[in-house]
């Protein structure tokens, strides 16, 4: 700064000074990237325990024929609570809040962006999701016509409905504000040195999601609000009666939907490329192709969307069409794939807890794919469809997928958050109790779908009731095993002091601040260090 | 140039905002450009009876809407339609509807529609009196049935179902899976 700016300057560089405010206000009125990072986290993990726990009631009323507790709308409402809540609350919030507190540290920025839009963006979330939550107790119960939406069925909603509409309507404005910011962020505030192509895979795969974020959530926003004056304003978008289409809404929505699931999974390949790297202690394998094969996986999501609803009644061509896209999305995936095995290649590999979950992604989330591709066979799908076999697919892409990168993720930063290693024993711990019984739960569903049990239903036929047991008995061994990742943060600052490298092969600039990481970071732009973290 | 610190990335933000406007209109412009698709591929294989929306004055003080879907299996070489898309009714009184299918080939064929009612927790409220899906319907060739619905909705419904769709599925009893 020169001289002549001094005086209107000296607000802010007092306040670098004085530290965060105390109390509530800190969080409520911040505008920290890191306390905003730290907020997403935590709501992330409360909605994944709440989304957690509609997990257990399902698999409990699924453990053995007959109806248990409630009724079956009520089941219905549960599986429907459950995918809206760890998909837009649990998910997408916790790669936010990752983003948040990596993307200023990976490419030398100060904060986001845009500081006081990234606050607005995540108080609207425990807004919406009070919103959401709130409608359990309506007359009429919660939705329970899918996380779909689909109408006509989602139209018969109770009193639940326009709040419903309501709710996804701020999850949208939060997730577009965050992508607006991320990408603005990242566009505008790197290191000097730091060209796009030297950018973190982390912040790379961050960059895309953005922007299929800022692309899709207005369309739900536009599909959702299409429900809303169907039901209320009189028009008739998706009304048989009046001369509209309920096949519509899927088109729509699946447009939306397809690219969803990679705004899903994209921040997750970023999480795993950042960490094998540095247990394997080399560099990348094919870091460019990476960014590649991501841009490609997001291009193609966008013309994919009808393998979703392969049933409806589609033209033979169309059928063709959308199989052949959705299998060629494999590729750029496989190059992923096989760039993280050949980056593990002759490499000194160390299995600390991050390693170990990345390691799991790998091989689960291939499983996940080629069920995917299973799928994808639009003659196949036709048995598949609606089946327990869509089920196990999307938990295998989104549990030991997502689920599993954000855990890694966790598990990875969190010494640069604390200050302290966890407990590596409770960690790995977690990770196997996980992985085992991520597994027990949905492998066996493969075997319940190929044998034809539809999903979402409360009760099934007594041939499916061995293979549905074992399933909910991983069910509550993954949801206790969510306790111990608990008691890691409980303890995470109990441990020994993380110096600033944490990790011995860990490259990129977070690694060149503080443990903890200070409130203020790279206040200052890091200038010829970017060279310096690459590896040899 | 304060102006330009003070806002370093407005041209990037509105670009994006733009990209979520358009987005926006995509969502809406996809409305029309599906009725196009639908009618250049046949799409969804509408027939598109006129709605007959039945506006009677009740003399009870519910009004019920009942929706009528009527769908063909993607094998079943039949037209299938419902005389009406909806009707409104009071509860407790009888009404009822007609549906007419169309056998599209020369041959006989025997077929059998298949019900389902939502909301779910209307289904045992909604009691039909007589059926044409209680029964297998044959068709001679080309045959045109007009078949009969008769039903009362119990005025034990619950308070928030306000609405009620009746769906029929139109299957073909001995479809093999041929190339139509």
């Amino acid at each position: 700064m020169t001289t002549t700016t001094v005086d209107s300057h000296t607000a802010d560089d007092a306040h670098e000074d004085h530290g965060p405010p105390k109390g509530i206000r800190r969080w409520l009125f911040s505008t920290n990237h890191k306390d905003i990072g730290t907020m997403y986290l935590i709501f992330s993990l409360t909605m994944f325990f709440i989304g957690g726990a509609m997990a257990m009631y399902i698999r409990a009323e699924l453990a053995i024929p007959g109806l248990q507790f409630r009724h079956p709308e009520f089941f219905n409402s549960m599986t429907t609570m459950h995918a809206l809540i760890m998909v837009f609350g649990a998910v997408m919030p916790a790669f936010v809040g990752l983003a948040n507190w990596m993307i200023p540290l990976q490419i030398g920025a100060p904060d986001m962006a845009l500081p006081r839009m990234n606050n607005w963006s995540f108080w609207i979330l425990p807004v919406a999701f009070g919103i959401l939550l709130s409608t359990l107790f309506m007359p009429g119960g919660a939705p329970a016509g899918g996380w779909t939406m689909y109408p006509p069925l989602i139209l018969q909603t109770g009193d639940a409905f326009p709040f419903l509409i309501f709710a996804v309507h701020l999850m949208g404005l939060s997730s577009i504000m965050g992508a607006i910011n991320v990408v603005v962020t990242i566009i505008n505030m790197r290191a000097p040195d730091m060209t796009l192509l030297k950018m973190p895979m982390f912040t790379w795969t961050w960059l895309i999601t953005a922007y299929l974020l800022i692309a899709v959530m207005p369309v739900l926003a536009g599909a959702v609000t299409m429900l809303l004056t169907d039901q209320f304003f009189g028009t008739s978008f998706f009304l048989a009666a009046g001369g509209g289409d309920p096949v519509m809404f899927q088109h729509i929505f699946w447009f939306f939907g397809h690219p969803e699931v990679y705004i899903m999974i994209l921040p997750a390949f970023g999480v795993v490329s950042e960490i094998i790297p540095t247990f394997s202690r080399k560099k990348l394998f094919g870091h460019d192709s990476m960014v590649y094969a991501a841009s490609s996986i997001a291009f193609l999501s966008f013309i994919v969307w009808a393998h979703h609803m392969f049933t409806v009644g589609m033209p033979l061509t169309g059928q063709l069409f959308f199989m052949f896209a959705t299998m060629l999305i494999a590729v750029p995936t496989g190059v992923k794939v096989f760039n993280w095995v050949a980056t593990m290649w002759r490499g000194a590999m160390t299995f600390e807890t991050p390693m170990l979950f990345s390691l799991a992604f790998v091989f689960l989330f291939t499983i996940g794919g080629f069920s995917g591709l299973m799928l994808a066979i639009a003659p196949a799908d036709v048995q598949y469809h609606d089946t327990y076999f869509v089920v196990a697919h999307f938990h295998y892409v989104l549990v030991p997928g997502s689920v599993f990168a954000i855990m890694a993720g966790a598990y990875y930063w969190l010494p640069k958050w604390t200050g302290y290693y966890y407990n590596e024993t409770l960690g790995k711990i977690h990770f196997w109790m996980s992985t085992i019984f991520v597994n027990v739960t949905f492998f066996p569903q493969h075997f319940l779908g190929l044998a034809g049990m539809p999903r979402r239903i409360p009760d099934y036929s007594v041939q499916f009731a061995d293979f549905n047991f074992i399933s909910s008995i991983g069910a509550f061994g993954f949801g206790l095993s969510q306790l111990i990742f608990v008691l890691v943060l409980l303890t995470a600052k109990k441990g020994v002091e993380a110096d600033d490298r944490v990790w011995e092969g860990a490259h990129g600039l977070e690694w060149t601040v503080p443990s903890p990481a200070p409130w203020h970071t790279f206040t200052t732009p890091p200038k010829n260090r970017i060279a310096a973290e690459a590896f040899e | 140039m304060s102006e330009s610190q003070k806002n370093p990335h407005r041209g990037l933000i509105f670009g994006l905002l733009a990209i979520v406007g358009g987005s926006f209109g995509f969502g809406y412009a996809l409305v029309p450009l599906y009725e196009v698709f639908c009618e250049i591929t046949g799409f969804g294989g509408r027939t598109n009876p006129e709605a007959v929306v039945v506006q009677e004055a009740p003399d009870l003080t519910r009004e019920i809407r009942i929706e009528f879907m009527t769908t063909v299996n993607s094998y079943a070489p039949f037209e299938f339609v419902a005389d009406r898309d909806s009707m409104t009714v009071n509860p407790g009184k009888m009404y009822f509807a007609t549906f007419t299918a169309t056998n599209m080939t020369d041959d006989g064929k025997i077929a059998q529609a298949v019900p389902s009612v939502a909301p779910m927790s209307a289904a045992e409220h909604f009691v039909k009196i007589e059926c044409f899906c209680f029964n297998n319907q044959e068709f001679a060739g080309n045959e045109e049935k007009a078949m009969p619905l008769q039903f009362i909705v119990d005025p034990d419904l619950p308070e928030y179902v306000d609405t009620i769709t009746l769906q029929y599925t139109f299957f073909d009893t001995e479809r093999v899976a041929s190339n139509n």
